[in-house]
């Protein structure tokens, strides 16, 4: 009896230690210091919200989280676009190839976001592969600003989160039947009519998800929007990463952290009415 | 499906790719400065990456830290899904989402955390604060994935094994182990990889005299791009590729990912 009671505590206390003190510790830490404030390299401890205040009165700021928003919000969009159709062929496919596929789509994922952010660097560089290509196609005579700009966030940060978007719109293709579909056309509806009369409500659960793990995911990245916006595009993280590494205010890095957090919550909450409307 | 519907994806396909096929190509440059067209081709790149010192140095600390951190995931990763898993634990839903939070929250936000916590306690640009802080991103994936291998076992044969008079540690090595041994490989394979290529936790725990590859990397990019970053990254890609190979030939690449 007494080993019943020994012996998950055991084996669960190793984890749990590591989870206390790399993530509980250092999450409550945060929060708690989130209310202090920083006085000229000084800590000072205090309960107050004067970090959350100079965050919301600063128009700075205020920009910083309106481009944060709108930033995930247009990545979430464009990679559903861009990761839709290969979902779509992912999910119908009986081709021999549909492995070797699923594998060059979902690979990425594992490889470094340096790696993928650098080969975009490449691309979208003033000397680039775009530029080059424009420049000698006589197109254009000044290269196209792209690197350090919000356009080239946009273009790389999609690309970066297209295996995980597929994913998620794979994940809600379950309600799609194909019999379906036939009934439609063989009842002599147009492919495009089937399309967004069929195909497009039923994978509707899909699209929700991928949106939201989209959006969660694009308005917390940092590599990208920090490489390819060379310090140009201010974000909500690359924010949090230069009041902690470089100006050293960390009780505002915590306030922005504590504030990151809850657009999630709004994110999360707004999500779960949407699904309960398409359920 | 029509050929305008195969030539969508395969353009968005390319895309996708696009990035990884860059860097491939740029790698066999022999120009001091990556910009299009290439003009020379070589292994020049190759060359110049063999000889750089700090890149060597964050290599050789990267894998000892994935080595290390994946030793001490799977020892406590897999002993915590299988309490969760086979011993009947109260609140075990509860425990398993409190492990695995830490990879809904942004790693940005972890990393500052973990900042504001070791200052105070001195394992900044330390063996041990690097360890800890990748283990907190290792961590949930070994348990997620070896949880999934368990509860894909039949307990019905453990419970034969006891039924014929094997005491519980013989049917955990004999039995439950080696059923688990495809999970617990394929959570090696990510949890080295997820260690091997953190980037924003490492961040803020490095130094100057303890650094990462990643974040050499990242540093050295901010500067410039030649095609000594290409090779190194056609290297890592080719770590990668290996990994993958693994994961997918025990667990199931898409099994592995939770899907």
């Amino acid at each position: 009896m007494r080993a019943r009671r020994t012996l998950p505590a055991l084996l669960l206390t190793p984890a749990g230690t590591i989870t206390l003190v790399a993530f509980l510790l250092p999450m409550a830490w945060l929060a708690r210091l989130s209310l202090s404030r920083a006085s000229g390299g000084v800590l000072i401890d205090d309960v107050a919200l004067t970090n959350y205040v100079r965050f919301f009165s600063d128009r700075f700021y205020l920009g910083v989280l309106w481009r944060s928003v709108w930033i995930a919000a247009g990545v979430a969009v464009l990679s559903i676009l861009a990761s839709y159709p290969i979902a779509l062929f992912l999910f119908r496919s009986r081709s021999r190839w549909r492995g070797v596929l699923a594998v060059l789509v979902i690979a990425p994922l594992l490889v470094s976001s340096v790696v993928r952010t650098f080969g975009w660097m490449i691309i979208l560089g003033d000397r680039g592969w775009i530029n080059g290509m424009l420049a000698m196609t006589g197109l254009i005579t000044a290269p196209v600003r792209l690197m350090n700009t919000v356009w080239g966030v946009l273009i790389g940060l999609t690309e970066i989160m297209m295996p995980t978007t597929t994913l998620a719109l794979l994940a809600g293709f379950s309600r799609l039947d194909a019999t379906l579909e036939e009934a439609a056309r063989s009842l002599g509806a147009a492919p495009w009519r089937c399309f967004l009369r069929v195909t497009l409500p039923l994978t509707m659960p899909g699209i929700i998800v991928a949106g939201l793990v989209t959006f969660v995911l694009s308005i917390s990245s940092f590599v990208t929007p920090s490489l390819l916006g060379g310090g140009r595009v201010q974000v909500l993280a690359s924010t949090i990463y230069e009041e902690a590494l470089e100006t050293l205010d960390w009780p505002f890095a915590a306030a922005v952290s504590v504030i990151l957090v809850l657009v999630f919550g709004l994110t999360l909450l707004g999500y779960e009415r949407m699904a309960r409307r398409w359920q | 499906m029509s050929p305008w519907f195969r030539l969508l994806v395969g353009v968005l396909l390319l895309f996708l790719l696009a990035p990884l096929i860059v860097v491939l190509l740029t790698s066999f440059s022999n120009d001091s400065f990556l910009a299009f067209p290439p003009q020379n081709w070589g292994f020049a790149g190759y060359r110049a990456l063999l000889a750089n010192e700090a890149f060597r140095r964050g290599f050789g600390v990267s894998i000892v830290l994935g080595l290390a951190v994946t030793g001490i995931s799977l020892v406590c990763g897999t002993a915590a899904a299988y309490a969760i898993a086979r011993l009947r634990v109260p609140g075990a839903g509860t425990l398993l989402a409190l492990f695995t939070a830490p990879l809904l929250l942004p790693g940005i936000i972890l990393g500052l955390g973990l900042l504001l916590v070791f200052a105070r306690l001195g394992w900044l640009a330390t063996w041990p604060g690097l360890m800890i802080g990748h283990c907190l991103v290792t961590l949930p994936y070994v348990i997620r994935v070896v949880l999934t291998s368990l509860r894909g076992i039949d307990a019905t044969l453990e419970e034969a094994a006891a039924s014929l008079g094997a005491a519980p540690v013989r049917v955990f090595r004999r039995v439950t182990l080696p059923l688990m041994l495809p999970g617990i490989t394929a959570a090696a394979a990510l949890s080295f990889l997820a260690s091997f290529d953190e980037v924003v936790i490492s961040l803020f725990l490095v130094g100057p005299r303890l650094t990462t590859l990643p974040i050499e990397v990242f540093h050295t990019i901010q500067y410039r791009a030649d095609p000594q970053i290409s090779a190194l990254s056609v290297v890592l890609i080719a770590l990668t590729a290996g990994l993958v190979v693994v994961v997918e030939r025990s667990l199931g690449f898409l099994r592995a990912l939770g899907r």
